[in-house]
């Protein structure tokens, strides 16, 4: 199987700016179509580690973004989606389009991956105990996550826990961990070495940078883990690292607020969301210091002291 | 002829059989048809049916089991609006007959399984509309944003209410009078079509709910694809059609009387397309003796292969591979051509002027 960085600049965009480029992340294959440089860009220097599939192969996704046309585009370049000719969402201005291809890859699996619970969190695995971090926007789930790969846990995934619904176990789906505004910095200070994209500034989510998935945990998307702890985490400046169990049944009733497609999956949603807060214990997590919140995963995982 | 045949859809719809010579990249492509022309969910329904779902090859199958997901969802949500509708009108006595989608679904007909809808349709005699209008708000549902020229329009022009939205559960429903707008000219007796009106078996589960009967049924979806404006469904709505002719194939006297009904409800225009296009898009085996009666009813003269081309067009999966550059002009006269059979030109005029350059205005101005 080849991947990504063994295709070359110039063979990824003829691929991206042709039949498409099979790109397998976790599960799924998309066929990645894109006549704009900064996606291209993105791809060569935050996919080099995955696999591509032959140019025939079956693709689960369309993902199709391309430079608007018309007069505007002279002034005002934006980025748009277009699924199969529906546009799902309004267009972005052109700078935008590497973190468009980022949410409408998630946006393609929350929408479609039905053989999954899908959970709107991240989730690591260390010596085959996953932690899922279910959590809304700005409770520091990112910036944990990230700091936590980038200290040997294996990277899932950052936005979008994949529950198999046949056998409860976590399937990987690793992709570059979006990072926001001040824990861009954060992170950076934290591993000097660890790669991040470019900073996009300017988008809903103020400036964006994507870090790279650690390759290790890219080649290990054939291996699911199953999770046994649930931990939702919130960073709060100067607090001690404290951790309080959650309630099985109030963990429930969270895990299944920050699910993609809970109500879709009506009854067997249940069953699934069931099963995997019977396998795990729920904690609220404050920290302000990563070293002692990664301290406190280890334990978690029977890593360490 | 020009056909839409010439998509993978359209096969595999007409003979399922088909897919067991599908390679991965074909399934890739049918999917995608499928998708856009918004019959996923009724694909897998079809392939059961015809018991070919287990050889299909596991990743496509995975995707056509996460349309049976959504459609199943679908389905119970209709189910339980439709029971709480009927518990909201049922002080009025009144028969609760459903129509298209809904009616298809709750009477566990072949074209209802899979098949997604927006709204829910319903059938109420015109002097009712104000108690059921009023009951309707009683229980939490409300028009859905109209200004005062939509709310003149469907009131005074229309054959239903202005849609209403339930407050709190976000579902739609649309209350209909008649099956074609009092301005069209030819206007199918609604009395005939509720005189009708068959109860669903108690055995689905849905006491008290009633559909058309099945010609009316079959007609009624005839005059909504062939004369409605719109056709970003129009495969899927045509496929309706084949799965009603199929099924009600063995209804006694479905075949004999149906053009009879229509020339009653003055549907035989729609019916004479509807029977044209289902037989050479999907094969369905229509009786020679129907086709043959129904055939005087059709457009003479050029205007038959003009019809052809346009609905042909428009019928095929709206899918970047299924579409010439054509099809958007065939979609706009259609879309015209609809609304030129709901109203006279001079209110059409009027109608089209105010959409063009008034609404648009007062809805920036809001």
């Amino acid at each position: 199987m080849s991947l990504v960085a063994d295709l070359g600049r110039a063979e990824l965009a003829r691929r991206l700016g042709g039949p498409g480029l099979l790109l397998r992340t976790g599960p799924f294959v998309s066929r990645v179509q894109s006549n704009i440089a900064l996606v291209a860009d993105g791809i060569g220097s935050l996919y080099g580690d995955y696999p591509v599939e032959e140019p025939g192969g079956f693709a689960d996704f369309q993902v199709r973004l391309v430079r608007s046309t018309g007069l505007r585009r002279w002034w005002h370049p934006q980025a748009c989606f277009d699924y199969d000719g529906r546009e799902p969402f309004a267009p972005l201005p052109l700078a935008q389009a590497w973190p468009m291809f980022e949410w409408v890859m998630n946006w393609c699996v929350s929408n479609r991956a039905h053989r999954y619970l899908i959970v709107h969190g991240a989730v690591v695995e260390r010596n085959g105990c996953a932690i899922v971090l279910p959590a809304p926007p700005g409770s520091g789930k990112s910036t944990l996550c990230a700091a936590l790969v980038c200290r040997g846990w294996r990277l899932l995934s950052d936005e979008l826990t994949l529950v198999r619904r046949d056998d409860g176990m976590v399937v990987p789906l690793a992709r570059p961990v979006s990072l926001k505004n001040a824990s861009i910095d954060v992170i950076r200070g934290f591993a000097p070495d660890a790669l991040l994209g470019k900073p996009v500034p300017g988008t809903t989510k103020g400036t964006i940078a994507h870090l790279k998935a650690p390759p290790d945990s890219v080649a290990r998307f054939g291996e699911p883990a199953r999770a046994r702890h649930i931990v939702f985490p919130r960073y709060q400046a100067g607090a001690a690292t404290t951790l309080t169990p959650v309630p099985k049944g109030q963990l429930f009733m969270r895990v299944a607020e920050n699910a993609f497609n809970y109500f879709v999956l009506g009854p067997a949603g249940f069953d699934c969301l069931a099963d995997l807060v019977d396998d795990c214990d729920g904690h609220e997590f404050c920290y302000s210091q990563l070293d002692e919140a990664i301290a406190l995963f280890d334990r978690l995982a029977g890593v360490g002291p | 002829m020009m056909s839409p045949a010439s998509s993978l859809l359209v096969e595999v719809l007409a003979t399922p059989g088909r897919v067991r010579f599908l390679d991965l990249p074909g399934w890739e492509r049918l999917l995608r048809q499928a998708n856009s022309a918004n019959v996923g969910a009724i694909l897998v329904y079809l392939l059961e049916e015809y018991g070919l779902l287990e050889d299909v090859p596991p990743k496509p199958r995975e995707h056509l089991e996460a349309a049976r997901i959504v459609a199943l969802r679908h389905r119970r949500l209709a189910g339980y609006e439709v029971g709480r509708i009927r518990s909201d009108l049922d002080s009025l006595g009144l028969p609760l007959i459903l129509l298209k989608g809904a009616a298809y679904a709750m009477a566990g007909l072949p074209s209802g399984r899979g098949r997604l809808f927006s709204d829910i349709d319903i059938l109420v005699p015109k002097d009712s509309l104000d108690q059921v209008e009023r009951a309707l708000i009683l229980h939490g549902w409300a028009s859905a944003h109209h200004d005062a020229y939509d709310e003149r329009y469907y009131r005074t022009w229309m054959h239903e209410l202005p849609p209403m939205v339930h407050l709190r559960r976000g579902n739609a429903i649309d209350v209909h009078h008649a099956i074609l707008p009092e301005t069209a000219p030819v206007r199918p007796d609604p009395a005939l079509l509720r005189a009708a009106a068959r109860a669903i078996p108690g055995e689905q589960g849905a006491p008290d709910i009633y559909t058309l009967c099945p010609q009316d049924m079959f007609l009624h979806s005839a005059v909504h694809l062939f004369f409605g404006g719109e056709f970003d469904q129009g495969l899927r709505d045509l496929f309706d059609l084949h799965r009603l002719a199929l099924h009600f194939d063995t209804e006694p006297g479905f075949w004999d009387g149906l053009v009879a009904r229509a020339d009653a409800l003055e549907l035989t225009r729609p019916l004479f397309y509807a029977l044209r296009y289902i037989t050479r898009t999907f094969g369905t085996p229509v009786p020679a003796a129907t086709l043959a009666a129904a055939a005087p009813f059709g457009p003479t003269g050029l205007l038959l292969p003009l019809m052809d081309a346009l609905f042909l067009r428009a019928l095929a999966p709206l899918h970047p591979e299924c579409t010439t550059r054509f099809d958007g002009a065939a979609r706009f006269t259609l879309y015209v051509r609809g609304n030129w059979l709901r109203m006279p030109p001079l209110l059409l005029a009027r109608h089209l002027f105010h959409k063009a350059f008034l609404s648009p205005r007062t809805a920036e101005a809001a």
